[in-house]
């Protein structure tokens, strides 16, 4: 074939993927089962990478992404850069909010985890609420950053005005102040890095006919409050001791969410964010706890994110069944619900609205068979696969661990999952 | 039981933290038994232990328990001259996030749900080394061995754990329960343990059928 004929080919697949991809989102019948390729590190791995390598080498790993998706073929693939590539500028940073290989803890080979803890104290409630943006120059990113401690000192402007804005610029020449900010360059140097690299592999992978399946990542306000501010224990004890203020925050959050949400994804030039989730499922909060402080705020996320023409790809950790009939008002074929340990059959059942998405498990792809995984596949589109409204893809995306041929095989297997 | 120590035990079971700790101050400052005192929140923690088990309580009910029973505690402790836990155990069980893995909320609950329920247990904490499951368990002879995991790194860590207490030779008088993140019923027969579980009930009921009464 010319190469004309190629790219034409590569085009024209690559319009064939996204429709069968918005198809099963729209709750159209696609010709066949699509599958999402969706991973932190397994490509990396596949392709004989340390985790370590693929944070801090963004050639080696846009190598073993391109590979990892021509070889499986998937329908669409979440990228991977955004997801693991900061290794330098976090070093850079002093980050503190991650452990991650060859820094500190971690082994080389280990996956980067996230230190649980209180990022927020009970008390800096209002401040944030007052003036979310000076709290985060002034005390959040301080604090998870090392390198920018020194920021705590700079003014806070909402009260500094007229002459006084003029004499306020002095801190910024303090030779600690200085040094934070000439870091703050430097690491706003190296993301850039990082970025043309990942548009690049984006865009082969494009010219080679994949579609991307997110174009950015947001969070329930819930789990910003309880991941990202408070920590587990502090947000827990909130639903008790400080259920009014965790409630004014989350009023915040569901303005300030969708707005970064939409800004992301338009500026990626795409229509699907990631939404990965982590205290939505049955057993961390109570029904009643989940219908005050989870589900209406993070339902109005959805409804801004759908009003904005964006898909979200929502991953409800755990099993959610027992969440499944409140979850289920959102609007019809906009939404897609990507479960981990939920009843898929159950959710089909009770979701007329959202696509569901999942559910092969880690613990078979890591250790069990190809036919093992060939069999699972073919049961999960038997019972949840009925004309529209699913798109195969593990549990929680690939897990690093995972046998390549198993991987290989539930790829295989959508194809031939014909409708 | 007086009006007052039914009034604590209801308090503490209801949630009701701030006048909880209040009583329980107020009753130490009048000169009530400190040791009887801690009975009661005993009494308190099972009736929560219950609820949670019966799906009235969550996560949010436990932690917050916990953080009553802890500042009760810190009151009685000056008050009490000798070790009050002399009580008979229902059984030792050592739980530790294996090798490689930092979370610990789930390995939290599960000790926090079977300290209430009489168990022992011995929290090795997180990304724990095999070795320091091997020098524990030689040390404290438990019926039980609890491994955590949130990653599926895990399930090669918990593997190797569970082998090395075989090759110690330590395996066969005792029981070995994973859970946490992905784990399932394959996850079990990989690494070899004895049984997994979905959540804290799970844990509890586990050591209650391998250390009977």
């Amino acid at each position: 074939m010319s190469a004309g004929g190629a790219a034409a080919s590569a085009s024209a697949l690559y319009q064939q993927r996204l429709k069968r991809l918005t198809d099963a989102i729209e709750l159209r019948e696609p010709d066949r089962l699509p599958a999402i390729f969706f991973s932190h590190f397994w490509a990396a791995r596949y392709c004989g990478i340390t985790c370590r390598e693929a944070m801090c080498d963004y050639e080696r790993l846009a190598a073993a992404v391109r590979k990892a998706v021509v070889d499986l073929e998937p329908d669409a693939y979440q990228p991977v850069h955004p997801l693991v590539a900061f290794g330098r500028t976090m070093e850079i940073l002093d980050y503190k909010q991650l452990e991650w290989p060859g820094h500190k803890g971690p082994a080389e080979n280990v996956a980067y985890q996230y230190l649980d803890s209180q990022y927020m104290a009970p008390e800096e409630y209002e401040e944030y609420i007052l003036d979310s943006t000076g709290f985060m120059l002034h005390k959040y990113m301080p604090h998870v950053a090392g390198a920018l401690e020194p920021l705590a000192q700079s003014r806070m402007y909402p009260g500094v005005l007229h002459t006084r804005i003029v004499q306020s610029v002095e801190a910024y020449a303090r030779p600690e102040v200085r040094r934070a900010l000439e870091t703050l360059i430097r690491a706003g140097e190296e993301m850039p890095k990082m970025r043309a690299v990942h548009n690049r592999v984006a865009q082969e992978l494009k010219d080679l006919g994949f579609p991307m399946a997110a174009y950015g990542t947001t969070h329930p306000p819930f789990d910003v409050a309880a991941d990202y501010m408070r920590g587990s224990m502090g947000a827990m004890l909130d639903l008790f001791r400080n259920k009014e203020r965790l409630l004014i925050l989350m009023v915040t959050l569901v303005t300030l969410i969708p707005r970064a949400g939409i800004e992301a994804v338009k500026a990626a030039g795409g229509n699907m964010v990631f939404i990965p989730l982590h205290w939505g499922l049955d057993g961390f909060m109570s029904p009643k706890q989940f219908t005050t402080f989870f589900w209406p705020q993070f339902q109005k996320v959805l409804l801004a994110l759908i009003e904005a023409g964006i898909y979200p790809q929502v991953l409800w950790e755990g099993d959610c069944t027992s969440r499944l009939d409140v979850i289920k008002d959102v609007p019809p074929g906009k939404c897609v619900y990507f479960f981990e340990r939920t009843d898929l059959a159950k959710a089909k059942e009770a979701l007329r609205g959202a696509v569901l998405r999942g559910n092969v498990p880690a613990s078979m792809l890591i250790t069990g068979t190809p036919n093992d995984v060939r069999e699972h596949c073919k049961k999960l589109f038997d019972v949840v696969g009925d004309g529209s409204g699913f798109i195969l893809d593990a549990g929680v995306g690939i897990p690093n661990e995972a046998k390549p041929e198993n991987v290989l095989a539930m790829f295989q297997c959508a194809k031939e999952c014909v409708y | 039981m007086d009006d007052r120590s039914k009034q604590l035990v209801q308090q503490i079971s209801d949630m009701q933290e701030e006048d909880a700790v209040k009583l329980a101050r107020a009753m130490l400052e009048g000169g009530y038994d400190a040791v009887k005192l801690l009975g009661h929140c005993r009494e308190a923690m099972e009736i929560v232990g219950k609820r949670y088990e019966q799906g009235e309580y969550f996560l949010p009910e436990l932690m917050l328990a916990g953080e009553m029973l802890k500042a009760i505690g810190d009151m009685t402790k000056p008050l009490i001259k000798q070790d009050a836990s002399g009580a008979k155990t229902a059984g030792t069980v050592i739980i530790g996030t294996v090798e490689g893995d930092l979370h610990d909320i789930g390995k939290n609950i599960v000790t926090f749900m079977l300290e209430i329920n009489g168990f022992k247990v011995i929290d090795l904490g997180i990304d724990v080394p095999v070795s320091n499951f091997i020098d524990s368990i030689k040390e404290h002879k438990p019926q039980v061995v609890g491994l955590s995991g949130f990653l599926t790194l895990a399930f090669d860590a918990m593997k190797k754990t569970v082998e090395a207490i075989r090759a110690a030779g330590l395996r066969e008088n005792i029981k070995i329960m994973i859970g946490g993140g992905q784990v399932d019923e394959t996850v079990k027969v990989y690494t070899g343990a004895d049984a997994f579980g979905l959540n804290a009930m799970d844990a509890v009921s586990l050591c209650k059928q391998w250390v009977p009464a």
